[in-house]
């Protein structure tokens, strides 16, 4: 009986498996059709980037057929196809270097920023918002609630700039805008792409903290936007459950008060606000543009849109394939959080 | 109750108190060394750093302070030129060789002595490639087919150039003064060959020159580092070089008032304007040889009239514009030749008068005005002065429709005429009359198929004798006739053509006080860093 039981969970998983494999293999070929065609349909000619506007016809006729813009787009597609299934994304018009080595360069830098950004969410935004239902409709829940819309109201731009005015220009508390002070750069090897994390393996402690000073408002800028978000559907979410009767049940009960919070009520909003946060660092993670504009962040966002405005259509299929197979990793691993976390999905 | 929310607050109070430790743990005032310079700048034209195949202003920039090429001209007198891997020069009789003598003991970045086969095979080369760059060499006459031929080396300290026909000799020098003639390491670049590429997809991310740095890094829309090179025919005080991406002119603006960067390139005239009214630091302006123009396609039949081209030249408020759009970074400039060049008419003769404008409006047909499209690129201050110029224009009757595109977008609809108005710029490639007025005055084929697809062809502008006034001027060997034939032809252009030029952009520097030696000049390939100097 238990062999059979183990048996039959064995061909749930594997079937499982199977359909994640089918729907990333659809999701991707979909990506890469979509980007791919509208890639090309843009009306922006990419010899142009390469040559300037006074090249001769014979120069700019050559390059056109060095970029195989000459061929069908169908026969275009399968070349660019059968050269991303040999992990070739091809040579980016504007930076000179293989599609892959610029995203290996740009993406960590993006993912250093994501991943402070989140954890700041995750640290303040999570705990306000249940003070905030907890406490609904004293100082600390209009706090939570000014905090949310400020963050949903305010541009990011502007919120970067006044950041930068103030804690760089006038407290001198953080580092300008850029990864890292010119006297440091090149200074770690590039281990994981993380200035943080290759300055710790390497034990360079002094670019550890200019590369932390760097990071830091640019993290808290975009952590506010998390905290705000974070807070504001934490806060939801826990409403919702504290009405419910099984929370008065508890209480009814005798059970402590910290208990009927953070077992009880946090517990049953777990699977929803997983799904939340992952959300928002996959958000985060396509790289915030302005953000990235304002502190001459080298990120996979501000890559992507010099890409599209040159179209540079390498790096945009690149980029936006590598964005949307890190989306579909982040979902498929929500997915399986939420048989951790709900009895009732495993 | 109580318990919750204390621990919720412990909660959050430990994460604040972790990042603002971590926050304030950097030292965030770290001003420059004192054999560094850092420079904020936009460093997304970037493409690639071959010299043969650059043709954008900021690599040129690059190219300019990486490569040495046979002679630049002198900033002070653009009649002159300075030897640079040349020690002396001579013309020939009959005008078309050019004999250069190369300066004995130079080497390259590499180790590798310069040599004249290095600069003949670097000018064979750019011409070989046939990529951007190749059009200005283009320009005396170099072809594929005849620059093995026509570019040689003499001897092991002599190379001669031999150009089609008699050109002004200031303009061959100004041609070979250029960025795509700066010499590259043939050695090492053919060691890196693929195919017949020339070493060009090795060179396109490296470095193979003789100038005063050298390439240590190219961080893509990122950063540039350079160090000094210490074999360099003269001493150099900056020992390094960094050149930063700050796309944003706010940014730029806090860093260099932090003394995070000396230089900064980008600024908006109000952060200007705050900078030098605080002190930090000091601004100084450089006229470029970029106009910003409109070009009227003559294949609208209301824009070939030249009542039409000369109504709309009377109808801009060109100080209105510059004062409250362009302010510090455009002057009025109404000729094809910017201030500073050989010839360059330095006369504003148009200002806004509705009333001469309606009346020559009236005498070609339309006392009401017409409508038309004007295609627009994004970005400051294009829109801008889109929008004033189309509110000038309507004062008169005529509706401007702007379109607004990229860069890339509506210079491709410009290249292939499809444009009835189109607003940007022109850059001289050299600081040589022949590089604008080719651009403006010269069109030797008007149909479709030309090969030449200048400004003048651009906007369908068939003009014969114009093309062999240009021609005429090109191969005016007296500079005082030839800058009389360019005063006539711009004079000429005033009157009747399909251009109003607006505009002329002015370079603003601001740099940390105690900063010297930034040379700049009108075009980015006459930038230097070789006299920086910090105190």
């Amino acid at each position: 009986m238990r062999k059979l039981s183990a048996n039959s969970a064995s061909v749930r998983w594997t079937l499982r498996l199977a359909r994640w494999v089918v729907t990333l293999v659809i999701t991707f070929a979909g990506l890469l059709a979509v980007t791919f065609v509208i890639g090309r349909k843009i009306p922006i000619d990419p010899v142009l980037a390469i040559l300037g506007d006074r090249a001769s016809a014979t120069a700019y006729a050559a390059a056109r057929l060095q970029l195989g813009l000459d061929r069908p787009l169908t026969v275009q597609f399968l070349i660019y196809v059968r050269d991303v299934l040999h992990g070739d994304f091809g040579m980016s018009l504007l930076t000179a270097h293989p599609v892959i080595e610029d995203i290996q360069r740009v993406f960590p830098a993006t993912i250093e920023l994501a991943t402070l950004s989140t954890m700041i969410g995750v640290l303040i935004g999570v705990p306000l918002g249940v003070i905030a239902a907890v406490r609904h409709n004293r100082w600390i829940d209009h706090v939570a609630r000014f905090i949310g819309l400020v963050g949903s109201s305010v541009p990011v731009f502007w919120l970067g700039l006044m950041g930068l005015l103030l804690f760089y220009a006038k407290l001198h508390w953080v580092a300008g805008p850029g990864r890292i002070d010119p006297v440091f750069d090149g200074m770690v090897d590039t281990h994981t792409g993380s200035l943080l994390v290759d300055s710790l393996i390497a034990g360079e402690w002094d670019v550890f903290f200019n590369a932390f000073s760097h990071i830091a408002l640019p993290a808290a800028i975009l952590g506010y936007y998390s905290v705000a978000y974070l807070s504001r559907m934490t806060r939801s979410f826990m409403l919702d459950q504290l009405s419910q009767e099984y929370i008065t049940t508890a209480r009814a009960k005798g059970l402590p008060e910290h208990r009927v919070i953070w077992r009880h009520a946090f517990g049953n909003i777990a699977v929803p606000l997983l799904t939340v946060i992952a959300l928002t660092y996959s958000y985060l993670l396509e790289g915030s543009v302005l953000t990235e504009i304002v502190f001459a962040w080298p990120g996979i966002g501000s890559y992507l849109t010099g890409a599209l405005l040159n179209a540079d259509m390498n790096a945009v299929l690149g980029s936006t394939l590598v964005i949307g197979v890190t989306f579909i990793a982040l979902n498929l691993l929500t997915d399986a959080l939420y048989r951790v976390f709900d009895p009732r999905a495993r | 109750m109580k318990l919750v929310l204390r621990n919720a607050l412990a909660a959050a109070a430990i994460a604040s108190t972790l990042i603002l430790s971590f926050t304030a743990a950097g030292p965030a005032m770290a001003a420059t060394p004192k054999d560094m310079f850092v420079m904020a700048t936009f460093l997304d034209e970037f493409t690639t750093l071959d010299p043969g195949e650059v043709y954008e202003l900021v690599p040129e920039e690059y190219v300019a302070n990486t490569y040495d090429r046979l002679v630049r001209v002198d900033l002070k007198d653009p009649s002159k030129f300075n030897g640079d891997v040349a020690q002396s020069w001579a013309v020939s009789p009959d005008g078309l060789t050019f004999t250069f003598k190369i300066r004995p003991g130079l080497k390259f970045h590499s180790g590798n002595p310069l040599t004249a086969d290095d600069v003949a095979w670097s000018i064979q080369r750019t011409v070989l490639l046939d990529k951007g760059a190749a059009a200005v060499l283009q320009g005396i006459g170099l072809t594929k087919d005849n620059v093995l031929g026509n570019v040689r080396k003499v001897d092991d300290t002599t190379v001669s150039v031999t150009t089609d026909q008699k050109y002004a000799p200031t303009f061959v020098l100004n041609v070979l003064g250029a960025w795509p003639a700066s010499v590259v390491d043939k050695q090492l670049l053919l060691s890196h060959q693929k195919g017949n590429d020339f070493g060009n997809d090795w060179l396109r991310t490296n470095e193979a020159g003789s100038g005063a740095y050298k390439l240590v890094k190219w961080t893509a829309n990122d950063s540039i580092v350079l160090q000094r090179f210490d074999g360099y025919r003269f001493p150099l005080a900056m020992k390094r070089i960094v050149l930063r991406h700050v796309p944003e002119a706010s940014s730029q603006r806090l860093l260099l008032e932090n003394g995070d960067v000396d230089v900064a390139r980008n600024l908006s005239p109000d952060d200007l304007a705050a900078l030098t009214k605080s002190g930090k630091a000091q601004v100084s302006a450089v006229p470029q040889a970029t106009l910003l123009y409109l070009g009227l396609n003559v294949r609208n039949p209301a824009l070939a009239k030249p009542e039409v081209q000369e109504a709309m030249k009377w109808l801009i408020d060109y100080n209105g514009i510059q004062s409250n759009v362009a302010k510090t970074t455009y002057k009025v400039h109404e000729t094809f030749l910017p201030e500073g060049f050989l010839g360059a008419l330095n006369t504003n003769p148009y200002q806004q008068n509705v009333a001469k404008a309606k009346a020559l409006l009236a005498k070609a047909g339309f006392p009401n005005g017409f409508s038309v499209t004007m295609d627009v690129r994004n970005g400051y201050p294009y829109g801008e002065i889109a929008e004033a110029v189309q509110a000038n224009l309507a004062q008169a009757g005529i509706k401007v429709q702007l379109i607004p595109g990229d860069n890339k977008q509506t210079l491709a609809k410009y290249r292939s005429r499809m444009h009835d108005i189109y607003i940007g710029e022109w850059s001289a490639d050299y600081i040589d009359p022949h590089s604008n007025a080719q651009g403006f005055a010269w069109n030797p084929d008007n149909s479709d198929q030309s090969a030449y697809k200048m400004l003048a062809w651009r906007n369908s502008w068939s003009i014969p004798d114009l093309t062999k006034e240009t021609t005429a001027a090109l191969a005016e060997s007296s500079t005082v006739k030839r800058a009389e034939l360019y005063q006539t032809m711009q004079k000429q252009m005033l009157m009747n053509s399909p251009f109003v030029i607006m505009f002329q952009q002015v370079s603003q520097v601001a740099a940390r006080p105690g900063v010297t030696g930034l040379d700049v000049g009108p075009i980015n390939d006459l930038v230097s860093y070789r006299d920086l100097k910090k105190q």
